[in-house]
C-alpha cells in the first residue's frame, strides 16, 4: 500500500490520445438536445457529439453553422455520463476556449461548421482539452496529428446518409499507410514532400503501419451495415451523425448500430439487428450535390 | 519472444501453453491488452459470446466506456455466465471501466447501470471530473517491484469503499485508492496497458497459473 511520487501531469499527448482508445469498439452519436443525449446514452453511444443542428439540417437550411450555445451543451453535460463532445469551427480557437472551459471531453474541429479561417487550423498543443479532426486523406491526418489532433476521424460526407465518402477516405487512408510500409527510406523522403507531413511522422508510420492516434470513420453513415463495413474496412469506431435522429426509429437503429460495431464481423449478428428498423434517413446521393457544397473539401 | 519497446518489464512468467487468457471485447482497448498479454506468452482469446466463456482460464475486462460493456454483455447474454464464473473463481483482472465492472457497488453509475461484481468494493465512476482532469503520475507499488508505475487515469474512477473481503494496493497523494485486489480478482483505475507497463498483467498470469494448478 503506497502513494505517489510525482507530480501529476495533465494535457500530456498520451492522456489525450489515451480518451479515443477507450472509446474504440464504439459509437459516437450526434445530439442537438439533452434528450436526444439522453436516448444516444440509452442505446449504448460511446459518447456524444453536441452541435447546433445535425449536418443533414445545416446542408437544408444552409447558412452559416457554428458552436452550440453553451447552454446547450450544458444541458447535454448535465445529463449523461459518458463522455461530450462538441464541434468547434475549423480555425475558431476561442470556441475551442469557450468549449474547453465548459467542461466538455472532447473538440471536434470540425468542416461540418463553417470555417472561420480558410488558412490555419486552431493550434491545438496550446489546450490541455484533445481535439478530434476530420481528413479525406493521410496527408490531411498528419498535417492535423502535427497540429496536435489526439484522434482522427475520416470526413465522409456529413448529413448525406451516403456512405461511399466515408468508404473512400477510410480506404484512402488506410490504403496510404500500406504504401508507406512498403517504401524504403530514400523514397520516405519524397513521400513525405508528397503528403506535405514531417518526415519524422512519416518515418514513424511507416514502422509502426498505423497512425499514432486512433482513426474512426464519419460521415454518411446510416444503417448497421454501413457501420459494420467501415469497421471492417480498418476504422477503430464510428462517428454517426444525422444517420440516427433523422430516422424514422431512432432508439432502436442507434442501439442496432452500437451492437453492429461489436460485432461488425459476424454477419447472423448485423443481419439480426437491421430487421424492422423503420426508415433510414432519406438522403443525399453524393453525386448530386455540387462541388462547391462538398463538406469534406473544407479543411487542407 | 522478441519484447519490443518496454518500458519496466521484468522477467517473464512461465505461462503454460495450455492455459487460454481471455479479453473481453465488447468494446474498448481490448487490443491494447492482448497484444501486452502476447508479449507475456499468454494465448489470447477475444471473448465477445456467452460459449467463450468456456474456454477461457481467465479474463481481462479492458477500458472502455462501462456503460456500453454493461448493456452490450446483457442484450448478448454474457453477463449472467460471467457473473457465475466470478463467483466460482475465475481469476479476472479490470482496468479503469473493468475496475467498475468488477465492483459490487457503482457509484454515479448511470440508471440501471449493473457490473458483474466480485470486489468487495465501492466504486466512484468518473471520479475526477471532465477529460481535461485526466492525468497521468507514478505510484509506488512495492508488491511489484521497486521500480514507480507510471500510471494514467483517463475520466478513471477511484475505490471509494474497500470492503473486509478486498486490499488496497495502490492509492495516490490525496489517500484516494487506486488499485485493489481480493483472490483471484485484481483491478485498476489505471491502464498498464497503454504505457509499456507489464507488472500488473504478470501479477495477474501468476494469480491465473496458480489458479489452474
Amino acid at each position: 500500500m503506497t502513494e505517489s511520487t510525482s507530480a501529476e501531469q495533465f494535457g500530456s499527448s498520451r492522456v489525450k490520445r489515451g480518451l479515443a482508445e477507450m472509446l474504440k469498439g464504439g459509437v459516437i452519436m450526434d445530439v442537438v438536445t439533452a434528450a436526444q443525449a439522453r436516448i444516444a446514452e440509452d442505446a449504448g453511444a460511446v459518447a456524444v457529439m453536441a452541435l447546433e443542428r445535425v449536418p443533414a439540417d445545416i446542408r437544408s437550411q444552409g447558412g452559416v453553422a457554428r458552436m452550440s450555445d453553451p447552454d446547450l451543451i450544458d444541458s447535454i453535460i448535465a445529463e449523461v455520463n459518458i463522455p461530450v463532445m462538441a464541434k468547434a469551427r475549423i480555425g475558431h480557437f476561442v470556441e475551442a476556449q469557450i468549449l474547453e472551459v465548459l467542461g466538455v471531453d472532447y473538440i471536434d474541429e470540425s468542416e461540418v461548421l463553417s470555417p472561420a479561417d480558410y488558412l490555419n487550423h486552431i493550434d491545438k498543443w496550446n489546450f490541455t482539452i484533445p481535439f478530434v479532426c476530420g481528413a479525406t486523406n493521410l496527408g490531411e491526418a498528419l498535417r492535423r496529428i502535427t497540429e496536435g489532433a489526439a484522434m482522427i476521424r475520416s470526413k465522409g460526407e456529413a448529413g448525406t446518409g451516403d456512405v461511399s465518402e466515408a468508404t473512400k477516405h477510410i480506404r484512402t487512408i488506410n490504403g496510404e499507410i500500406k504504401r508507406l510500409t512498403s517504401m524504403s527510406r530514400d523514397e520516405l523522403y519524397v513521400a513525405a514532400k508528397e503528403l506535405q507531413a514531417p518526415y519524422e511522422l512519416v518515418a514513424e508510420i511507416a514502422s509502426t503501419g498505423k497512425l499514432p492516434v486512433v482513426l474512426f470513420t464519419a460521415g454518411g453513415v446510416a444503417t448497421p451495415a454501413d457501420a459494420a463495413m467501415m469497421m471492417q474496412l480498418g476504422a477503430d469506431g464510428v462517428f454517426v451523425g444525422s444517420g440516427v435522429f433523422k430516422s424514422g426509429n431512432p432508439e432502436q437503429r442507434a442501439a442496432a448500430i452500437v451492437k453492429a460495431v461489436t460485432f461488425y464481423d459476424d454477419a447472423k449478428v448485423i443481419a439480426d439487428v437491421s430487421r424492422g428498423l423503420g426508415e433510414a434517413m432519406v438522403g443525399i446521393n453524393v453525386s448530386d450535390i455540387p462541388a462547391p457544397h462538398r463538406l469534406a473539401s473544407r479543411g487542407w | 519472444m522478441a519484447i519490443l519497446s518496454v518500458g519496466t518489464r521484468p522477467a517473464e512468467t512461465a505461462v503454460p501453453p495450455g492455459l487460454r487468457v481471455g479479453v473481453l471485447a465488447l468494446q474498448g482497448d481490448f487490443r491494447e491488452h492482448a497484444q501486452v498479454l502476447r508479449k507475456l506468452g499468454a494465448n489470447v482469446y477475444l471473448v465477445r459470446r456467452p460459449e467463450e466463456l468456456d474456454q477461457i482460464d481467465g479474463l481481462v475486462i479492458p477500458g472502455g466506456e462501462s456503460s456500453v460493456m454493461d448493456k452490450l454483455a446483457r442484450t448478448f447474454g454474457l453477463a449472467e455466465p460471467l457473473r457465475a464464473a466470478i463467483r466460482g473463481g475465475l481469476p479476472v483482472y479490470g482496468t479503469c471501466a473493468g475496475l467498475i465492472m468488477l465492483a459490487d457497488t457503482i457509484l454515479d453509475g448511470m440508471n440501471g447501470q449493473q457490473g458483474f461484481g466480485g470486489l468487495d468494493i465501492a466504486v466512484r465512476r468518473n471520479a475526477f471530473g471532465s477529460q481535461t482532469a485526466s492525468f497521468e503520475t507514478d505510484l509506488d507499488i512495492p508488491a511489484l517491484g521497486q521500480e514507480p508505475v507510471h500510471a494514467v487515469f483517463i475520466r478513471a474512477p477511484v475505490v471509494e469503499t474497500i470492503g473486509a473481503r478486498a486490499t488496497a494496493l495502490a492509492s495516490l497523494d490525496d489517500g484516494r485508492c487506486v488499485a485493489v485486489e481480493q483472490g483471484n480478482l485484481l483491478g485498476t483505475s489505471f491502464h498498464p496497458e497503454i504505457t509499456g507497463e507489464y507488472r500488473f498483467h504478470q501479477y495477474f498470469l501468476q494469480k491465473l497459473v496458480a489458479a489452474a494448478r
